[in-house]
C-alpha cells in the first residue's frame, strides 16, 4: 500500500487512522480538562455563529429563542475546533503546495458551466437545506459519521445511511448519469 | 482564551491538517463518492472509525470517559438525514469540510458556509414547530448498538472491522 497519493497527499487510510487517534485523544483530553467527554463535531457551531450574528441586530430575539437557549450561543470548544479546521487545512495545503484558488469545481462546471453565480446559488441553497437536515438529525458527517459510529450509536448508523443514500440519488439526478 | 477554547483550537488544527492531507475536503471527493466513483472519503472516515471505536470503547469500559449517544429520534434522523443528503449533494461539502475547503483555497465554500449559517438561523426559528411535529413522532432515546443487540461491544467490533476491511479490499480491486 502506498503512503502517498498521486496528488501528493497521504493515503486516506493513514490520514483517517490518525484522525481516529486524534478523536480518542480528544475525548480523553476534554474529559480531563473540561469535566465532560466531548466528541468531534461541527454543525452546532453554525447555530452558534447564526446566534452571534443575529445578536448584534436583535439581541432580545436571540435571548427569547428556545433553540438558541438550548444550544447556548457562545464561542465554545467546538466553535474553536471549527476555526482550527480552517487553520490546519491552510497550513497543510500551503506547505505541500496543494493550495488552489477555485471558484467552480470541475464536476459542477461540466454540468452547469463556469458561472460563479450559479455555483454560488447552488452552494448557498444546498448549504441551507443540508444544515436544516443536520440540525434536525442532531449531527453531520463529523458528529454522526465519525463520533457516533465510533460509539456504535444506533442513530448514527441510520443517519449515515440516510445521508449517503439520498446523497447518491440526488447527485446522480443533479450531475447526470453521464458523470458516472 | 479559556482552556476549553484552547483545547478546541489545537484539536481543530490537527483535524483540519489531517482532513487536508487525506484530500477529503474537496467538492470532487465528496461528490465523487456520491457518484460512486471515488471512495476516498469513505476510506478516510471508516479508517478513523475503526481506530476510534477501539480506543473509545476501552476508555469507556475503564470508566475514564463517558459515551454520548445522539438520540435515535426516528423522524429526526430519517427526515433530517434525507434533507442533509439532498443539500450535501448540491453543496458538495459537509459542515466541517466546508471550512477546511476554504482553508485550502476553494473559496466558493463561502457560499456554502453562508447558506449553512442561514439554514441554522431558519432551524432556530422553526424549532418550536419541528419539536411538536417531526421530533414528536417516535424517540427511542440515546441508544447504542450493544444495548439493542444485548451483546458486548467487543463482539460487534470484530465484525465491523472484518466487514470494513473487506470493503477496503473491494474498493482497491475496483480502483474506486
Amino acid at each position: 500500500m502506498k503512503w502517498k497519493t498521486k496528488d501528493g497527499g497521504w493515503s486516506p487510510y493513514l490520514a483517517g487512522a490518525l484522525v481516529g487517534l486524534l478523536a480518542i485523544a480528544s475525548v480523553y483530553a476534554t474529559t480531563q480538562w473540561m469535566e465532560k467527554s466531548n466528541y468531534l463535531g461541527a454543525s452546532t457551531t453554525f447555530v452558534r455563529a447564526a446566534g452571534l450574528l443575529e445578536r448584534t441586530v436583535v439581541p432580545d430575539h436571540v435571548e427569547a429563542n428556545e433553540y438558541f437557549t438550548k444550544e447556548k450561543v457562545r464561542v465554545d470548544w467546538q466553535f474553536m475546533l471549527v476555526l482550527g479546521i480552517f487553520i490546519g487545512a491552510l497550513i497543510s495545503s500551503v506547505t505541500d503546495k496543494s493550495y488552489r484558488l477555485e471558484s467552480v469545481p470541475p464536476i459542477w462546471e461540466n454540468r452547469f458551466g463556469s458561472s460563479i453565480g450559479k455555483r454560488a446559488v447552488g452552494a448557498f441553497l444546498g448549504g441551507g437545506v443540508a444544515m436544516i437536515g443536520a440540525r434536525m438529525a442532531n449531527g453531520c458527517p463529523s458528529g454522526h459519521g465519525l463520533s457516533g459510529m465510533m460509539q456504535l450509536s444506533v442513530s448514527s448508523f441510520v443517519a449515515l445511511a440516510m445521508f449517503f443514500s439520498v446523497g447518491v440519488l440526488v447527485a446522480i439526478f443533479v450531475y447526470g448519469r453521464r458523470s458516472l | 482564551m479559556s482552556i476549553d477554547q484552547m483545547l478546541g483550537l489545537i484539536t481543530g488544527i490537527l483535524f483540519g491538517f489531517l482532513l487536508q492531507k487525506g484530500r477529503v475536503l474537496r467538492f470532487e471527493k465528496q461528490v465523487g463518492a456520491m457518484l460512486l466513483k471515488d471512495m476516498t472519503i469513505f476510506k478516510f472516515m471508516l479508517s478513523a472509525i475503526l481506530v476510534g471505536m477501539v480506543g473509545v470503547g476501552l476508555l469507556a469500559d475503564a470508566g475514564i470517559i463517558t459515551m454520548s449517544h445522539k438520540p435515535m429520534n426516528l423522524g429526526a434522523v430519517l427526515l433530517g438525514g434525507a434533507l442533509f443528503g439532498m443539500g450535501w449533494a448540491v453543496m458538495g461539502f459537509c459542515p466541517g469540510t466546508s471550512i477546511g475547503a476554504l482553508g485550502e483555497g476553494r473559496w466558493h465554500a463561502v457560499f456554502a458556509i453562508a447558506g449553512m449559517v442561514v439554514g441554522a438561523a431558519l432551524y432556530a426559528e422553526l424549532f418550536p414547530f419541528i419539536k411538536s411535529t417531526v421530533l414528536a413522532w417516535k424517540d427511542f432515546g440515546k441508544i447504542g448498538l450493544p444495548e439493542v443487540l444485548e451483546v458486548s461491544r467487543w463482539v460487534i467490533i470484530p465484525f465491523f472491522w472484518a466487514g470494513t476491511i473487506s470493503l477496503f479490499f473491494w474498493f482497491e480491486k475496483k480502483g474506486l
